[in-house]
C-alpha cells in the first residue's frame, strides 16, 4: 500500500452505508456505453474505408462518392492486388517462419540460463542484451549494410532472416526469462539431483514445459517480422522483398493513384497477422505484456 | 580449475551464440557507425571504398545541428512525440477506465480497440493516406469529406501538408494504432489492484475522486511509466508511417529517421551515420535510466 493510501485509512470516520444514487448510476452507465460505442465506430472507420474502397470500380472515383457504398461491386481490385502481391507474400512467409523459430529457440536458451544461473554480472549481461531491443536500428544501419555485403549474404530473404533472428534475441530472451523465473525451483532441482547437467536439464525438463511461452514468443516474432518495413526497405526491393515493401511500392510507386487496388493489397498484407490476432488473441496480449519489460 | 570449467562451461556455451550475435550486431555496429559518423564519407566513391574517407571529428554533428533542415526534423520529432504520447495515454486510459468494471460485450470492445496493433504501419498508411487527403470543399475526400457530411465543415484542413504542424496529422494514425496497447497495459494495471484496497477506501468514505487520486493512480503509475517508455521510444523511431503516408522527400513531415534514409539513399554515409547516432543518444537518454531502475527493483 502506498503512503497516501495508508494516510487515508489511518483516521477512520465512522462507517457510512454506501450511498446509492440509482438514477445517476444508470445515467453514468448509459453514458459509458455511448462512449464505448462511439470509440468502437471511430476505430472501425478505417476498416470501412478499406473494405468499401477495395470493391469500388472507376465509376466511383468522384470525391463526392468517397464515403458511399460502391455503385457496382467489383472484385477487379482484389484480383489485381493478389497477382501483384502473391509472390511477396510467399517470400514474407519464407522470412518470417524460420526467423521466428530460430529466435524463439535462442531466446529460450538465454532465458533459461539467465533465470537459473546466477553468476556475477548476470544482470548486467541481461540488461545489455535487453538494450538491443530499444535501439533505433538507424544507429547500426550503415555498418550493417557493409557487414552483410562483406559476409556475402544475398539481399532479400536470407539477409532478412538473419536480421530478424539477431534483433529478435532481446525480446525473446526477456519473455522466456520472465517465464522461467515463475517455474518452481524444485522442478529444476529435481533434475539436478538425478545428476543431469545443465544442457540435459534444459532438454528433458525445461523445454517440455515451455510450450505456452513458445506460443507467445512465436506469435510476437511472427507479427513483428511480418509487419517490418525498416529492415525490408534497406535490405530488399519489391522484386525480392517482403509484402510491406511490395505494398508500399504498389501504393506509392504508380503514377496514377489507384486506391482500390492498394486498399485491397493492404487487406491482403494484413490478413495473416489479423487471423493470428483473432484466433490466438489471448497469447497476442500475453506478448504485448511481456514487451513492457516487467512482464 | 577443471571443476570451475564444468560449472561455468555449459551455461556459457548456451549463451555464447546470442552473446556473440548481440555483441557484434548491436554493440560492434554501434561503434562502427559512430566511427563512420566522424569521417567525411559523403560520396558514393567513398561509400564503396574507392576513395578514402578522412576523419573530421564532430564536424558532421555540428553541421547537422546547425542546419535549418535538420532542426525542422528535430522539431517535428518533438511535436510528433508529444502528440503521440498524449493521444495514446489519454485514449488508452479512457478506454481502460470504461472497461475496467464489468461491461456487457467487454471482449468485443477490447478486441476492436486493440486490433489496429496487429496491422503494419505500411498497410494502415495506405488507408490513412486516403483519409488524410488535403483536398477540401468540392474536391474533398477522406476525413475532410466526412466532416462535411456530419456538418463540421470548419474542421476541414490540409492535414500533413501544413509546414509547421503537418507532422501532427501523421500522429493521428499512430494514436489509432497504439491506443489499444496502452489500454491493455492499463487494464492489466487496474486488474492488478487488490479489491481490498478499494474496499478499505470505500469503507473510509472516500469519494470516487479521492479513491482515484489516493488509491488507484499510485497503483497505476508503474504501468503508466512502462507505457510512456514504450510509446516514447517507438515515437522516436517513427519511420514507416511517414514513408507510407507522405513519402520520404516530403519536407513537412520529415523526422531524423527519414533523413537517415535519404542520406543513405544518396550515399552520404557519414551524415546517415551521424543521424543514426543522434537518434541513439536520444533513445538512450530515455531508456537507460529505465532499464537500470527496473534492474534495481528486481533485485529488491
Amino acid at each position: 500500500m502506498t503512503a497516501e493510501a495508508e494516510q487515508l485509512t489511518a483516521h477512520r470516520p465512522p462507517p457510512v452505508a454506501p450511498r446509492v444514487h440509482k438514477g445517476r448510476y444508470s445515467l453514468a452507465r448509459t453514458l459509458k456505453y455511448v462512449g464505448l460505442i462511439f470509440f468502437l465506430i471511430v476505430v472501425l472507420i478505417p476498416v470501412y474505408v478499406l473494405l468499401v474502397t477495395s470493391f469500388k470500380g472507376t465509376g466511383d472515383a468522384d470525391p463526392s462518392r468517397a464515403w458511399a457504398l460502391p455503385q457496382i461491386w467489383t472484385t477487379e481490385n482484389w484480383a489485381m492486388a493478389w497477382t501483384t502481391l502473391a509472390p511477396a507474400i510467399g517470400r514474407t512467409l519464407a522470412i518470417v517462419v524460420p526467423s521466428s523459430i530460430i529466435s524463439a529457440f535462442l531466446g529460450s536458451l538465454n532465458g533459461f540460463v539467465l533465470s537459473r544461473w546466477s553468476f556475477r554480472g548476470a544482470d548486467i549481461v541481461f540488461t545489455l542484451i535487453l538494450f538491443g531491443m530499444f535501439i533505433p536500428y538507424q544507429a547500426v544501419m550503415i555498418p550493417l549494410t557493409q557487414l552483410v555485403l562483406n559476409l556475402g549474404i544475398p539481399t532479400g530473404v536470407p539477409t532478412l532472416i538473419l536480421l530478424h533472428v539477431v534483433y529478435g534475441i532481446p525480446i525473446t530472451t526477456l519473455i522466456f526469462r520472465n517465464y522461467y523465473s515463475t517455474v518452481p525451483h524444485e522442478l529444476i532441482e529435481a533434475g539436478r539431483v538425478d545428476g543431469a547437467g545443465m544442457l540435459r536439464t534444459y532438454w528433458s525438463i525445461v523445454l517440455p514445459i515451455s510450450i505456452p511461452s513458445f506460443v507467445v514468443v512465436l506469435i510476437w516474432q511472427f507479427t513483428s517480422a511480418w509487419n517490418d518495413f525498416l529492415f525490408a526497405v534497406f535490405f530488399s526491393s519489391s522484386q525480392n522483398g517482403p509484402v510491406t515493401v511490395a505494398l508500399n511500392n504498389l501504393a506509392n510507386g504508380a503514377l496514377l493513384q489507384n486506391y482500390g487496388v492498394s486498399m485491397a493489397g493492404a487487406l491482403f498484407a494484413s490478413l495473416p497477422t489479423l487471423i493470428v490476432y483473432i484466433i490466438l488473441g489471448k497469447y497476442f496480449v500475453g506478448g504485448l505484456m511481456s514487451g513492457s519489460v516487467k512482464g | 580449475m577443471l571443476n570451475k570449467l564444468r560449472r561455468v562451461g555449459p551455461p556459457l556455451l548456451m549463451l555464447a551464440p546470442s552473446l556473440i550475435l548481440v555483441g557484434v550486431f548491436v554493440y560492434g555496429l554501434i561503434a562502427a557507425n559512430f566511427t563512420t559518423s566522424l569521417t567525411d564519407n559523403h560520396t558514393a566513391a567513398q561509400a564503396t571504398g574507392q576513395k578514402p574517407a578522412v576523419f573530421v571529428w564532430f564536424t558532421n554533428y555540428l553541421d547537422l545541428l546547425a542546419s535549418e533542415d535538420f532542426q525542422h526534423s528535430l522539431m517535428n520529432l518533438v511535436l510528433y512525440t508529444v502528440v503521440f504520447l498524449a493521444g495514446t495515454m489519454v485514449m488508452g486510459f479512457l478506454w481502460a477506465w470504461m472497461l475496467e468494471k464489468p461491461v456487457k460485450g467487454e471482449g468485443i470492445f477490447r478486441s476492436v480497440y486493440l486490433f489496429p496493433m496487429a496491422v503494419s504501419f505500411v498497410a494502415s498508411g495506405v488507408v490513412w493516406r486516403w483519409l488524410l487527403n488535403s483536398n477540401q470543399d468540392e474536391q474533398a475526400s477522406g476525413l475532410n469529406r466526412l466532416f462535411q457530411i456530419v456538418g463540421l465543415d470548419a474542421l476541414q484542413n490540409n492535414w500533413w501538408n501544413n509546414v509547421t504542424f503537418g507532422i501532427v496529422a501523421i500522429a493521428i494514425p499512430a494514436i489509432w494504432q497504439l491506443s489499444g496497447y496502452v489500454m491493455a497495459l492499463f487494464l492489466a494495471g487496474f486488474r492488478g489492484i487488490p479489491e481490498e484496497l478499494r474496499e478499505a477506501a470505500r469503507i473510509d468514505g472516500a469519494s470516487e475522486w479521492k479513491m482515484y487520486r489516493y488509491v488507484l493512480f499510485p497503483q497505476l503509475s508503474p504501468v503508466a511509466l512502462s507505457a510512456l517508455i514504450i510509446i516514447g521510444h517507438m515515437s522516436l523511431k517513427a519511420f514507416d508511417l511517414i514513408m507510407s503516408i507522405s513519402k520520404p522527400a516530403n519536407y513537412q513531415t520529415k523526422v531524423p529517421a527519414v533523413d537517415m534514409y535519404v542520406f543513405k539513399s544518396s550515399f552520404d554515409y557519414a551524415n546517415a551515420a551521424a543521424v543514426g547516432s543522434i537518434l541513439l543518444i536520444i533513445v538512450a537518454i530515455v531508456i537507460v535510466p529505465y532499464l537500470v531502475r527496473t534492474n534495481r527493483e528486481e533485485k529488491r
